[in-house]
């Protein structure tokens, strides 16, 4: 496994920008459209100046995240694939990922998307009712939801994700109505998010001031472990805590960040890793475009130790339905599982948090409702 | 015989000390009495001369005693005054009752505003005992809400004075200072003793010196010490020779001799501040005279286990606690072992404040983190063979099959508080198993409550609860009266089933029950969720009398993992590991150390 993945890269563009904010998300975006273009090109900027980042590296896949990518033009996207394509080593086949509102795919947009290459959707659609969608300030409905799936099939996409949120508390949220909804559509992938409250955004005021209150950590897990069920039935691969797919199509990029592959990201508060290091950009749009104009990427560095790469190893392989192997090594750092860790590793498995399969720890269902603990557990001092 | 022109004749020397409440004056009036007679300069003036620690300085109180002597003149003659600091705190009256024994009279001050407290009182009583001839001061009569003509009625009550024999001051003013002085000369007698007898020197205190090992203090009754003398300490029947002998000025001043009356302090090389006790008689080696009265050996009375926060900081922790023993001679200790907690010690001390105060001097002086494990007393346990065995710690507690009883140290208890916080201070009183002896009052609104109660519940949250009442109005003295059987059991805390053996204490049956459910209720809000339920009990021997439950952790996993978040949740995970390394493990359950000092604080 490990021999693929040591040559093969990923490459992820953040485009900052939102129509409106949801009330859940703290991840950077700007809902001033002004500086977009001229982001656009910086971002160019840096994709030519990061041209070295990945060293000869192949790339497999590249990834418009953001913000919402959907409210690039099909003219801005081939323009920033395209700096890709000349400044990079891309593979045959390349999964390419952008991530969309529903209310952004008319027709003419699908079929202008398929043109500059994007292969892969992923669709914001987050809940089907509509108090909900409207609860958490999305910019769609349920039906522009479904329509706009329905849409991108016929335009020829075969392999799309749809983004879901449970764990909303609100009275009338029927969780089941949300994955029943969710499966009719047949999409390839689900990423299913237990939503998470962060500071700064508005349900986190909420939250602080007392006016919004979480579900219980008990109805919490009901829900996650629902999800994990309905999903299995329904023939979907659980291979990461959020994430579920028909066989074969997991998020070729997502696992890139699990299994320590090198990602180079542009664009603001983007994050990049080459093995040793990870360094994120600064995440305001107009300090960004001040430093790239001058050639200069605001980003910060962390080297990151043999200690510290394996509790990262540790921490992402619990995560996922491989697990972690029970010898771990980074650089000259080995530990053994079995022999440092034994006592808590029969605990585990007698409490039925986890399995221990062909030298491999891994979370059973009930493990997994618990993964930052037991990840925590097992971490190495620092 | 030159030597007699610059030696002291007994007639001119006086011996006293000062008898007063925490916070009535006592270091501002030592403060005046020096600068008075010119003993320091302004530059070298501190604000409380006779306290040097910081700590006694910040609680107000002088902890370890000391002594200053003067020179004053007094109608064309020049008079020695040595000044015999005692410390404030019950826990200290030993010590006290010695400075007490070393003098010829003392100072009666009090707060004008504050009037008598319980701690004046058992002084003044202890003063009076040893014959001091007593002068009665006023202080703070400056203060608004000062009460002279009330506070001096307490006062004649208390010693049977003429109300105009009450020295007006204000200490802070410098008010009534020279007729303090012209009081000490006239009305203190001098002290009285044969310069020829064999030698009886009484020692009253100790300090360390890191360069000079020990400074002993004392006062000599009979006969006179020089420098060069084979001595012997009578009680520890160790012999030094006094390498240094002296007066005590701001500085240690060198003298050849110190003579019948006076007071002074030996240098002789001795490391360790145990061999030095208060209350012991030096003599002559070769001339050796019987032991002066009133020796004992004092003996902790509440002890503590004493435990790093970092496990590895043992070694460290020793090394502190032999220095802190250097001069704290009542400090003792040894190393114990608990399951829960690791490699520390237990540790004796006088009472609760002394323990507080060593508590606070490794923190402070030593820099160490500590954990203090409840407090408790020395039970007798008293076998079914009629042997006796005294238990520190219930850990010691033998197999109850062998135990006929056990006998616990009570303690009578004077409060003296205002009369509208008699009804809440009785409460509390009969809540820690007390009985009232005694009402008595002062005055219209000041009232003395006696009371017999087990030590047992005074080492444990009395003394806050009792300011707490009586918003600080009360003041409490107490003394050991002795060994009375009750009923007593050992009360343990299992987590999960197993024991946790700094949690456990001994308590009264009655309040066993009371007393499990607080401290299983407490632990419930401390103890971190862990993966699995955790059932904390309360139980006697086997019988679990209180029981409450940790839930299990149910759901702790990020939802989203991907290029940016992996730093920032390593990171979190890294941090919340190191928080937990200063966990104690008893079994699978990780146990913060705010659980251990939970018990101290059961409110």
């Amino acid at each position: 496994m490990n021999k693929s993945n040591d040559s093969l890269a990923g490459i992820y563009i953040h485009i900052p920008f939102c129509k409106q904010a949801c009330h859940y998300c703290d991840f950077h975006f700007s809902t001033n459209s002004q500086l977009r273009d001229q982001l656009i090109k910086m971002i160019s900027g840096e994709l030519v100046l990061q041209r070295g980042y990945l060293g000869d590296q192949i790339v497999e896949t590249i990834y418009f995240g953001g913000g919402t990518p959907s409210l690039l033009s099909p003219h801005q996207i081939s323009g920033l694939l395209s700096t890709v394509y000349d400044n990079f080593t891309i593979c045959d086949q390349p999964e390419i990922t952008l991530e969309a509102n529903p209310d952004d795919l008319n027709t003419e947009y699908l079929e202008n998307l398929r043109a500059t290459g994007i292969n892969r959707l992923s669709i914001g659609i987050q809940s089907f009712q509509q108090e909900v969608l409207q609860w958490m300030n999305r910019a769609h409905t349920q039906e522009e939801a479904c329509n706009s799936f329905h849409r991108a099939r016929s335009s020829g996409f075969d392999n799309i994700n749809i983004d879901l949120i449970y764990g909303i508390p609100l009275e009338q949220y029927q969780q089941q109505d949300d994955l029943k909804q969710a499966l009719e559509l047949a999409p390839e992938h689900i990423s299913a998010y237990n939503l998470t409250i962060e500071p700064g955004t508005l349900f986190g005021h909420q939250l602080k001031k007392g006016s919004l209150v979480e579900i219980d950590e008990e109805t919490a897990a009901a829900q996650f472990l629902y999800t994990m069920e309905t999903l299995d039935s329904a023939g979907y691969q659980h291979y990461e805590i959020s994430n579920y797919c028909r066989p074969g199509k997991q998020s070729g990029h997502n696992l890139g960040y699990w299994n320590g592959s090198y990602y180079l990201g542009v664009g603001p508060s983007a994050h990049s890793f080459n093995g040793m290091s990870r360094q994120s950009n600064i995440s305001n749009n107009a300090a960004y475009i001040r430093s790239l104009e001058k050639e200069q990427i605001p980003s910060e560095v962390e080297l990151l130790s043999a200690r510290q790469r394996l509790n990262e190893k540790i921490l992402l392989g619990l995560r996922r339905e491989i697990g972690i192997a029970l010898e771990l090594c980074v650089d000259t750092l080995a530990i053994n599982l079995n022999a440092s860790r034994g006592n808590y590793l029969s605990r585990l498995v007698s409490q039925e948090l986890a399995i221990i399969e062909k030298n491999r720890l891994i979370l059973t269902d009930k493990g997994k409702l618990l993964a930052d603990s037991i990840a925590e557990d097992l971490f190495l001092d620092i | 015989m030159a030597i007699f022109a610059i030696s002291l004749s007994m007639d001119h020397i006086r011996n006293f000390c000062i008898i007063a409440h925490i916070d009535h004056g006592k270091s501002t009036l030592a403060d005046r009495l020096l600068e008075s007679t010119n003993t320091v300069t302004d530059r070298e003036m501190q604000e409380q001369l006779l306290d040097n620690m910081d700590l006694e300085r910040e609680r107000g109180i002088t902890i370890k005693s000391h002594a200053v002597q003067m020179d004053f003149q007094h109608e064309g003659t020049r008079y020695v005054l040595n000044l015999i600091d005692t410390p404030g705190h019950v826990d200290f009256s030993y010590e006290v009752s010695r400075s007490i024994a070393a003098c010829e009279g003392a100072l009666l001050v009090v707060d004008a505003s504050q009037g008598i407290e319980a701690q004046t009182i058992s002084n003044l009583y202890l003063a009076l005992e040893h014959d001091l001839e007593i002068i009665p001061v006023l202080n703070k009569i400056d203060l608004p809400g000062a009460a002279p003509e009330e506070v001096t009625d307490q006062i004649v009550d208390l010693i049977g004075c003429d109300p105009d024999e009450v020295i007006h001051a204000s200490a802070k003013e410098g008010l009534g200072i020279d007729e303090i002085l012209e009081a000490i000369v006239t009305k203190i007698p001098p002290p009285s003793g044969d310069p020829e007898a064999p030698l009886q020197a009484m020692i009253f205190d100790s300090v360390f010196n890191s360069y000079r090992g020990i400074e002993v203090y004392f006062r000599v009754f009979n006969g006179t010490i020089k420098t060069g003398d084979e001595v012997q300490f009578i009680n520890t029947g160790r012999t030094y020779e006094a390498d240094e002998i002296g007066i005590l000025r701001l500085k240690q001043e060198p003298r050849k001799e110190i003579s019948t009356g006076n007071v002074g302090y030996l240098i002789s090389g001795i490391k360790v501040a145990k061999e030095v006790k208060v209350g012991d008689t030096i003599t002559h080696v070769d001339r050796p005279a019987k032991p002066l009265k009133g020796f004992e050996d004092v003996k902790p009375m509440v002890f503590a286990g004493i435990y790093p926060v970092e496990t590895s900081e043992y070694e460290e922790l020793r090394a502190s606690m032999e220095k802190l023993q250097l001069n704290d001679a009542s400090l003792v200790w040894e190393p114990e072992t608990s399951a829960a907690l690791g490699f520390g010690f237990r540790c004796g001390f006088l009472g609760m404040l002394h323990m507080e105060i060593v508590q606070e001097r490794l923190e402070r002086e030593f820099d160490m983190t500590v954990i203090t494990t409840v407090p408790s007393v020395a039970f007798h346990a008293i076998g079914t063979d009629g042997s006796l065995t005294q238990v520190n710690a219930p850990s010691e507690l033998p197999d109850p099959t062998y135990v006929s009883h056990i006998e616990e140290p009570f303690i009578r208890a004077q409060i003296i508080t205002k009369s509208e916080y008699i009804g809440p201070i009785m409460a509390l009183c009969m809540d820690k198993r007390g009985q009232i002896k005694n009402q008595v009052y002062l005055t219209s609104d000041r009232v003395e409550l006696s009371f017999e109660l087990p030590l047992s519940e005074v080492v444990f949250d009395f003394f806050d609860r009792l300011k707490t009442i009586s918003r600080g109005y009360a003041s409490l003295d107490y003394e050991l009266i002795g060994y009375r059987q009750s009923n007593m059991v050992k009360l343990d805390i299992m987590l999960n089933g197993e024991k946790v053996d700094a949690l456990s204490a001994i308590v009264h049956r009655d309040k066993a029950y009371e007393w499990g459910k607080r401290l299983c209720e407490k632990l419930r809000g401390l103890l971190p969720r862990q993966m699995f339920e955790i059932a904390i009990q309360a139980a006697i021997g086997t019988k679990v009398i209180a029981r409450e439950t940790v839930r299990a952790l149910r759901k702790n996993v990020l939802a989203k993992c991907y290029g940016g978040d992996i730093t920032r949740k390593r990171k979190l995970l890294e941090k919340q590991k190191k928080g937990k390394k200063r966990m104690r493990q008893v079994g699978n359950v990780e146990i913060p150390q705010e659980a251990f000092m939970a018990v101290l604080k059961l409110d």
